[in-house]
């Protein structure tokens, strides 16, 4: 099913901003542009539930808040679960006529990885599996970074943390990435997403169709992380796109049961061009590279297999 | 650049809530920086790159009309807030037509 995207060029998108600037995230956080854009997409009429996490700690320190939609910080675990509440309660008011039943009201869970991959899990699947009308919009800087860069679900293979230490032993992170836009697309909900902020067009309109539907939506957002992923501040849209040019990341969306990889490479980069650019896979040695590239040229053949033609095209350079 | 009078312990609204949305605006990031964007207006050809990216945000789209030197005319301007930009060379590194430069901040 082909829909019309909603935002074309940089010209379609609303001037308004519902993020106040002076929020403490980091110089060069790409956290700050997706939800930036997140909050362009769903306009004034929202109410985020936020889990604990870098954007909840860096954009409300007591007394100021960066938010200009209603917003509230739940625990790691039940950003999900509470979403779910607001929108039963909100059903409830609707019903009994206090809120004007025809108005509608966006809610969103924002949580980071850890929430998601690790603590939030539960609350997460409770809500998909229940079917609340709730975007979760996940934004995955592959590690907790909030707390000082430790391992989480979504901290891909060979990656320095400070729990994942390089020594003569161990090499990073032992264990794979938790593929969870998969384990959520297995809850047969009507729409599930990756996005990346360095395609901001393809992210919004995924933004956009996730509200559109009925029932729960979910949006799986890489976000490079500074701090964590140790690179220069001004690389983080760079870094973002590299990940999409090397077959790492696949931005692709499932709506209602039909898988569509959203965003075509024709020519593929090798993935060490990704990995030369962080200070957190310093370490790899030429052959660990090779042993990752052909992982991902493994996952590439499987993706392309799936759609049915070639959508992520042959290593180039 | 001042900052408000924090609230003492009886005077906070109930519940801690923030009353004020958007009140992080008179937090000023601006002295983060030590190096900061300067948009050449005649280079710029108003993709936006810049706009989209910036994760502040501090860079806005104002209506203000812009004829280059070389006579192409803008119905509209971008602008660096130096009050929160925090210096990440994000801008720097998405503009194009490479209209952004790139100063280390004087003392």
């Amino acid at each position: 099913m082909m829909t019309k995207p909603y935002f074309r060029t940089v010209y379609d998108v609303p001037r308004e901003e519902y993020l106040a600037p002076g929020h403490g995230l980091c110089a060069g956080c790409t956290a700050g542009t997706i939800v930036k854009l997140l909050l362009k997409v769903t306009g004034p009429n929202t109410i985020v539930v936020n889990a604990t996490g870098c954007v909840e700690v860096s954009t409300t320190p007591f007394p100021y808040t960066s938010w200009k939609v209603p917003w509230i910080h739940v625990a790691f675990e039940n950003a999900a679960a509470v979403a779910s509440g607001i929108e039963s309660a909100i059903k409830v008011l609707k019903a009994k006529g206090i809120i004007d039943p025809t108005k509608r009201i966006n809610i969103i869970a924002l949580a980071g990885d850890g929430g998601t991959y690790d603590i939030g899990f539960q609350a997460l699947s409770g809500m998909l599996e229940r079917g609340h009308k709730v975007m979760y919009v996940l934004y995955d800087n592959e590690a907790y970074m909030n707390t000082g860069i430790q391992r989480s679900g979504g901290t891909p293979v060979y990656a320095w943390t400070t729990t994942t230490p390089v020594g003569k032993i161990l090499k990073g992170k032992v264990q794979q990435k938790k593929p969870i836009a998969e384990i959520v697309a297995a809850h047969r909900i009507p729409y599930v997403a990756t996005a990346n902020p360095g395609y901001f067009a393809d992210m919004m309109n995924k933004f956009k169709k996730g509200l559109e539907v009925e029932g729960p939506s979910f949006v799986h957002v890489i976000q490079p992380c500074t701090t964590g992923w140790k690179f220069d501040p001004r690389y983080g849209i760079v870094l973002a796109r590299l990940a999409t040019e090397t077959g790492l990341w696949i931005n692709w969306e499932q709506e209602e049961g039909q898988f569509r990889v959203t965003v075509t490479v024709p020519r593929r980069k090798h993935v060490k061009h990704y990995f030369e650019l962080q200070g957190r896979f310093s370490h790899l040695t030429e052959e660990e590279i090779e042993a990752i590239q052909k992982e991902v040229d493994l996952e590439v053949d499987r993706i392309n297999k799936l759609v049915g033609r070639t959508v992520i095209g042959p290593l180039v350079e | 650049m001042t900052q408000e009078k924090l609230l003492g312990w009886k005077e906070l609204p109930r519940g801690g809530s923030i009353l004020k949305p958007g009140n992080s605006e008179s937090r000023y990031t601006g002295d983060w920086r030590t190096f900061k964007p300067v948009i050449l207006q005649d280079k710029c050809t108003r993709c936006l790159r810049c706009w989209i990216v910036c994760p502040e945000p501090a860079i806005y789209v104002i209506d203000e009309p812009y004829t280059t030197k070389s006579g192409r005319q803008f119905k509209f301007s971008v602008e660096v807030n130096y009050d929160y930009c925090k210096g990440c060379g994000m801008c720097v590194e998405e503009c194009e037509p490479k209209a952004i430069d790139w100063i280390e901040e004087e003392k």
